[in-house]
């Protein structure tokens, strides 16, 4: 008897092992933040260009994460990107708030930051953010700097 | 020639033979394990010996893979003036590819040799028969178990080794190399999602575990009942686990990781 008792130990100890390792994983190594996608209201933005904005990349207001991408699709009408952001419920904006998509770093991901307006009003569930500031292409910044480049060396 | 032709058409019949052999193994084995709830022990005394007794292989194998993950990722990291991005590399590499992979070849290793010997060697001595005598079904009794078990403990296992790699690549990339303590950890868990890394992670090892136990039990089950063809079994145990695996890895992540 006493010989099987250790064996269920030994089990134990192995799944409860393999279960903390799991649980590392998820907080340590992963965010779990992810996992209480705690609700939030959808606002919709217009961009000319995305850029490489992806699903679930960060919302951020005055540097401070506040949301992320829902989902990011093509408006035939308007011939434009139209991004879905998922903001938290208890982060209220002004209706005239302005979106960019800023790029961390110079290589970096990109996300959505938010630029707060002054109106009265707040941004609401399925509202429309008017000014939509497209992605820095890096390859059209590098091409426009050539360009002006040659443009100058051609007058001298 | 015709022999040749003969040859070729032998092989791929009993090819097929032992894919459709083995089909109808595992659904006796699946049918045949309700009957496991009625008596757990079975099963626990099956995890201690594929799991408990697999740890250590893991557990260090996890840390030097981990370590030398720290060391090869920080010389190229360095070269782009990212060594902060260590704990990133090292956590996503573990999490999403070498954890599950590296854990079920160790297990097909490990374990799978182990229940193919030992399930080969039961037929070879008749107690599988002897057992058929007396009106228990060797594959309710015998097999079941330990398909279970391994099913249970690989994945565990993956945990295991995935965790155990994490800190190893924190030994040397903070102790030893110099890394930021901070950015390390907060850059890892800026980028590793739970859901689209640790989760697919956990998945494959799952299926791994699934694949590996099966292609052991089978193998002992389906072993020519003497001491060359249960040797036989064990290494072609080892040879199907490592094909398998790593096939299933490369359909895996296609499906989970390809856009």
């Amino acid at each position: 008897m006493k010989q099987s008792t250790t064996l269920e130990i030994m089990v134990g100890v192995f799944v409860a092992l393999g279960l903390a390792a799991l649980f590392m994983l998820a907080m340590k190594v992963s965010n779990i933040s992810a996992l209480n996608d705690e609700d939030g209201y959808l606002v919709k933005v217009h961009f000319e260009n995305v850029g490489g904005l992806k699903v679930r990349s960060a919302v951020t207001v005055a540097g401070v994460r506040v949301g992320r991408v829902e989902s990011i699709d093509f408006d035939e009408k308007l011939l434009e990107a139209r991004v879905t952001l998922k903001i938290k419920r208890d982060v209220r904006l002004p209706s005239d708030s302005s979106a960019s998509i800023f790029t961390a770093g110079l290589l970096g991901e990109q996300y959505v930051g938010l630029e707060p307006g002054g109106a009265d009003t707040y941004l609401k569930e399925g509202d429309v953010i008017a000014l939509g500031q497209s992605a820095l292409i890096l390859e059209q910044i590098i091409g426009r700097v050539l360009f002006s480049k040659a443009a100058e060396g051609g007058t001298q | 020639m015709l022999t040749w032709l003969a040859h070729l058409g032998r092989a791929g019949l009993s090819f097929f033979e032992r894919l459709g052999r083995g089909h109808l193994f595992l659904l006796q084995v699946l049918a045949g394990m309700p009957g496991l709830l009625l008596r757990p022990r079975l099963v626990i005394q099956q995890i201690y010996s594929v799991g408990v007794l697999s740890l250590v292989i893991i557990v260090v194998s996890g840390l030097f893979v981990g370590m030398v993950l720290g060391l090869q990722g920080y010389n190229t990291l360095a070269d782009f003036g990212a060594a902060e991005s260590l704990g990133v590399m090292v956590a996503l590499s573990l999490v999403r590819e070498l954890g599950p992979v590296v854990a079920a070849l160790l297990f097909g290793g490990r374990a799978g040799s182990a229940l193919t010997a030992e399930i080969g060697l039961m037929k070879a001595t008749e107690q599988l028969s002897g057992m058929e005598m007396m009106a228990v079904d060797p594959l309710r009794r015998v097999i079941a178990p330990r398909f279970v078990a391994g099913f249970i403990a690989m994945p565990l296992l993956a945990a295991i080794f995935s965790a155990v790699g994490v800190i190893g690549g924190y030994f040397v990339g903070v102790g030893l190399l110099g890394v930021d303590d901070g950015a390390f950890w907060s850059q890892m868990q800026a980028r590793v999602d739970l859901y689209d890394d640790v989760m697919n992670g956990v998945i494959k090892s799952v299926a791994f575990g699934f694949v590996a136990t099966w292609i052991a039990v089978y193998e002992g089950y389906d072993a020519v009942p003497t001491a060359e063809g249960v040797s036989r079994a064990t290494t072609r145990t080892v040879v199907h686990t490592a094909l398998a695996v790593l096939g299933l890895d490369f359909v895996l992540t296609a499906l989970m990781f390809g856009e």
